[in-house]
């Protein structure tokens, strides 16, 4: 197992490029499933208000 | 007036229909994307970092390759990705290229990121330096600077259709960048080793090295696409937003 974490006297540049990686692929899909998540907070919150209180409806937003 | 209502109306239909149906196709597609990347990516990093050999030459920092390689990759196939898709959107005017385009540039910023810091690590034990001002490694760092060009543009320009034409431009301007990366090993010197999977005559790799290699490139591309659809869900529903928000203020 020691032998394995260091990589042949390189640990210091094998462990750091793979934990970046990790970090860096992670960051990228939270941050991405978040903005998707609030988006779709958001769309939800337009929509109950649009029902909420209908008005002018000539130019309902039925179509948008 | 009432003429006029339905004209938008119908023009408004037009433009969600091909994105409603985006929204409906990738809904069942993302569980599948998710599975899928997760068990090549787990699978990847077991066969490069237990099951195969440290090379002969460069030890066990060749562990590095296969990160450093597929982030590359997908680095460069990013950028296609949204050149490709500025220019569909730049031609036929497809809502859906346009929000493509825009969706695929932060993860192809990160993977491009991934590549310069995981070379700099590998070429600091192999070649005695962190960083040259070679071909390649320059040109890939120009690659950073127009995907956060790129991604700024489409920060500054309020309205997406304005942004969305400026952003293509951009991206296909740049494009000429990724041939220059490719061929940059061979037209200068330099000490970034040349291609040795996209080669006329095979892969110059054991196999081995090959395998968990492409592997683990597999996974990145899945990683990509997974994220480049959810990405797409969520520019949709922040137009919907937006469409909703003006309409509610005009109203």
């Amino acid at each position: 197992m020691d032998s394995f974490l260091a990589m042949g006297g390189y640990a210091g540049f094998v462990w750091p490029a793979y934990g970046l990686a990790l970090v860096v692929m992670i960051g990228v899909a939270v941050q991405s499933v978040a903005d998707y998540r609030a988006q779709q907070r958001l769309v939800r919150e337009l929509d109950a208000g649009k029902t909420a209180r209908p008005r002018a409806p000539a130019r309902s937003l039925g179509d948008a | 007036m009432a003429g006029m209502s339905e004209l938008t109306a119908s023009q408004r239909f037009q433009a969600f229909a091909n994105p409603a149906r985006f929204m409906a196709l990738s809904d069942r597609l993302l569980p599948f994307c998710t599975g899928a990347t997760a068990l090549l990516l787990a699978a990847g990093l077991y066969l490069s970092l237990f099951a195969s050999p440290p090379d002969y030459q460069q030890g066990e920092t060749v562990r590095i390759m296969y990160i450093h390689v597929p982030s590359a990759w997908l680095a460069m196939f990013g950028y296609m990705v949204m050149a490709g898709a500025s220019a569909v959107a730049l031609v036929f005017r497809h809502p859906l290229a346009d929000i493509g385009a825009k969706s695929a540039a932060p993860i192809g910023a990160a993977f491009t990121f991934l590549a310069l810091v995981t070379g700099s690590l590998w070429g600091r034990p192999m070649w005695g330096t962190w960083w040259v001002w070679d071909a390649r490694l320059t040109s890939m760092l120009i690659l950073l600077f127009l995907y956060l060009g790129y991604m700024a543009l489409w920060a500054t320009i309020e309205e997406p259709v304005r942004a969305g034409r400026a952003a293509a431009v951009l991206a296909l301007v740049g494009s000429i960048n990724v041939p220059i990366i490719h061929y940059s090993v061979v037209w200068w010197n330099t000490l970034h080793q040349p291609a040795s999977v996209f080669r006329i005559d095979g892969p110059a790799i054991a196999t081995s090295m090959l395998m968990p290699l492409l592997i683990m490139a597999l996974g990145f591309t899945l990683f990509f696409m997974t994220l480049l659809l959810v990405r797409m869900r969520a520019e949709i529903l922040r137009r919907r937003v937006r469409v909703l928000r003006l309409a509610r203020t005009e109203g």
